[in-house]
């Protein structure tokens, strides 16, 4: 998967998750510029990213991923595999 | 951890599935029976939610997603289960507007006139206690009067939404999450945690019979997928979700079904297909005492479950009925003469058995019972009878099923059609009232136009010449197909070594893949030059697996231009009647061969090959030659 493919879908679950069709993905977004990224609702955007790209997210890392780099990376690293 | 609904179809791609308005709102509403189908993906049911949360003009589609107030009440968090709720109650036909009771606040709620409950006037009220609010976490001095104290709340609380909304009221059971203090024998110790939470549940079920309310058991639930499926104590710790995210969608279909269930739309009639469903192996190739059922084989075992399983649901006031691609009378005797068959043709309220597609004749079965389409529950082994009829008819409910047949009761009982709230007299008395129905009802023809569906299989018929690598299969098929074989002729493994060897016969084997895998060799053509010039056939079968699809005509062209290759100017073909083969009597008609003679039952016909050959329509033919000469 290419990296612009990633961003395309990342940027669907995003805008479902946290219920905004204006979102638009940043690379330094982090959950403190999207009102509806708390911790509760993180748990879903987890849930969807792991769903979405068939990958297992280990519950160390759940707690780090709160920006969308750190995410876009873990997605680029594990959907390589 | 996540909860499979494995009675769905799973797909990335769910067709029209979008969240914004791409997807026009009457379109959304056309698809919402399609999209029934599918196991929604964790962000889908988001994307869903939001899609439908947008439809414009609610009151225009009411009759598709007929509209419902649902309120949800509880004293831990649920909003993560409320997107699964609306889109799963989509899937289900209804429009759901949810109102979550602020946390712990239902009681105050349900008593105050001027509380928002009230202005929002519930239809359905869903009692989504965690277990630490019912039960609490330590051990209890006076388990028994606690447990009284709870029950008079709760009982309080449903007769308050009976009274003030008229609501149907559910309520969850107590997810047995609390641990052992003792172990097995938590019983010697009532007032733990985890004992009263089972003491609970054993009230709440006496109770709901008395008020008259119902439950969504997800203590079952929880015994069946594994309680890690349900509750991540993570969770539960730092947000106070009782019910993992993971499971909201389980959760959803389980919540929604009673709702169903109380609206009469819960599915009435079970059909079933049968070979290779009720029994292992195919009745007419493989005769009475050919098929597997019954006790001495695991299999055999395997398809009874299936039957005692159906018998069972019939008696509870399911009905039967039977949708085969057999001859009548053949498919018949199994039920009739058959030692081990559990179910009989008394069980049966319709019974349909011949050679047209399934959906016109499960058009017929609901007409004959007198009942809609959207009551029927189809279960078949075949993935191609499976999606036609989710195709041409996407009300019925048609489960996928396991590759083992020991799992198909499980998958037919876990998908929940047949939610029932109540087993009355009328309900085991239904079954001889629509038996009369379907004896009074004259049966009718139906068309169908299937080519769409063909059309998107990429059917690819693939043909070559006997061959070594093939004879043993090519000497099972001639020696066991009864139904599609023209003259029932058959060949030891010499007469098929020499078709292998000489070049002038004509000795055709032919294989058919589509979207759903291989089918394997599927029918066989063998024949002769004569004297005259006419090429003879004298073998001509076919699996019936792919019947209705095309095949015979497509197997023609190969027949013809192969019969021309070795010089022949016309095909003639011979129809042998047998106890099994009526169904192939007009085969040579169908395909255009003029009559040309009779004597004793046999019929001749004659293709003169200078005439064109009739379209074989959306199959591709693929030569392979192979090891062939």
């Amino acid at each position: 998967m290419q990296h612009d493919e990633i961003v395309e879908e990342l940027t669907g679950i995003f805008r479902d998750i946290f219920d905004d069709d204006d979102l638009v993905l940043r690379d330094d977004m982090t959950a403190a510029d999207v009102a509806r990224w708390t911790s509760l609702s993180h748990i879903n955007l987890i849930l969807a990213v792991e769903d979405a790209f068939d990958i297992k997210i280990g519950s160390g890392d759940i707690e780090k991923l709160t920006n969308v780099r750190a995410l876009l990376t873990l997605i680029e690293r594990k959907a390589a595999r | 951890m996540r909860t499979r609904l494995d009675w769905l179809l799973t797909s990335a791609d769910i067709p029209y599935l979008t969240s914004d308005e791409s997807l026009p709102d009457s379109a959304l509403a056309e698809q919402v029976r399609q999209l029934a189908q599918y196991e929604l993906g964790f962000s889908q049911i988001f994307k869903l939610d939001r899609r439908l949360r947008k439809i414009a003009d609610p009151a225009r589609y009411a009759g598709v997603l007929a509209p419902l107030r649902l309120a949800v009440l509880g004293a831990s968090t649920l909003d993560h289960l409320l997107p699964a709720l609306r889109a799963v109650g989509a899937r289900h036909g209804f429009l759901i507007d949810c109102y979550l009771a602020p946390y712990g606040q239902y009681l105050r709620e349900i008593a105050d006139p001027a509380s928002a409950l009230h202005a929002f006037a519930p239809e359905v009220v869903l009692f989504a206690l965690d277990a630490t609010h019912l039960v609490g976490e330590q051990i209890s001095d006076a388990p028994d009067a606690a447990l009284d104290a709870t029950m008079e709340r709760l009982r309080a609380a449903w007769r308050g939404v009976i009274a003030g909304f008229g609501a149907q009221v559910i309520q969850q059971t107590v997810l047995p999450r609390m641990l052992p203090l003792m172990g097995s024998n938590e019983h010697a110790l009532p007032g733990s945690p985890a004992r009263m939470a089972a003491a609970l549940n054993a009230r709440l079920r006496t109770a709901a019979t008395e008020e008259g309310i119902d439950l969504l058991a997800i203590d079952d639930a929880a015994v069946h997928d594994g309680l890690a499926a349900w509750h991540d104590p993570v969770l539960w710790l730092k947000g106070k979700q009782e019910i993992s995210p993971a499971a909201a969608q389980h959760y959803a279909d389980l919540a929604l079904r009673p709702v169903l269930a109380r609206r009469g739309r819960s599915a009435k009639c079970l059909v079933l297909d049968l070979d290779n469903t009720l029994w292992g192996g195919v009745i007419g190739d493989d005769g009475l005492g050919g098929i597997v059922l019954g006790q001495g084989s695991a299999e055999g075992e395997a398809y009874l479950s299936l039957q005692r399983y159906a018998l069972d649901l019939m008696k509870r006031g399911v009905l039967l009925a039977v949708c085969s691609k057999n001859d009548d009378a053949v498919a018949r005797a199994a039920f009739e003469q058959h030692p081990e068959m559990l179910l009989r043709l008394d069980h049966i309220t319709s019974f349909v058995a011949n050679w047209e597609d399934k959906p016109t004749n499960l058009r017929r079965i609901a007409d004959e019972i007198g009942i809609g389409l959207d009551s029927l529950v189809f279960v078949d082994d075949n993935p191609f009878e499976r999606n036609l009829v989710r195709s041409a008819l996407p009300m019925v409910r048609v489960p996928e099923l396991p590759e083992d047949a020991a799992l198909y009761a499980g998958t037919l009982a876990r998908a929940g059609y047949f939610e029932a709230l109540a087993v009355t007299r009328e309900d085991r008395e239904r079954t001889a009232l629509y038996a009369a129905n379907a004896a009074r009802e004259k049966t009718r023809a139906s068309g169908l136009d299937i080519t769409s569906y063909l059309e998107s299989l990429d059917m690819v018929l693939e043909w070559q010449r006997f061959d070594a690598a093939g004879q043993q299969r090519i000497v099972q098929l001639v020696n066991k197909t009864n139904q599609f074989n023209l003259t029932t002729r058959r060949y030891t493994d010499a007469e098929i070594a020499a078709l292998i060897a000489d070049p002038n016969a004509l000795a055709l084997q032919f294989r058919l893949r589509d979207t759903f895998g291989d089918n394997g060799v599927i029918a066989i053509v063998i024949g002769h030059l004569t004297p005259g010039g006419e090429l003879d056939l004298e073998t001509w079968l076919m699996s019936c697996r792919v019947l209705g699809r095309g095949v015979e005509t497509a197997c023609l062209g190969v027949v013809a231009g192969e019969a021309k290759r070795l010089g022949a100017t016309a095909l003639l073909g011979r129809y042998v009647p047998t106890e099994r083969n009526d169904m192939v009597r007009e085969h040579y008609p169908r395909l255009g061969f003029v009559a040309d003679g009779a004597d004793h039952g046999e019929t001749r016909w004659r293709f003169d090959l200078d005439r064109p050959l009739p379209d074989a329509l959306n199959i591709s033919v693929n030569d392979i030659r192979g090891s062939a000469t």
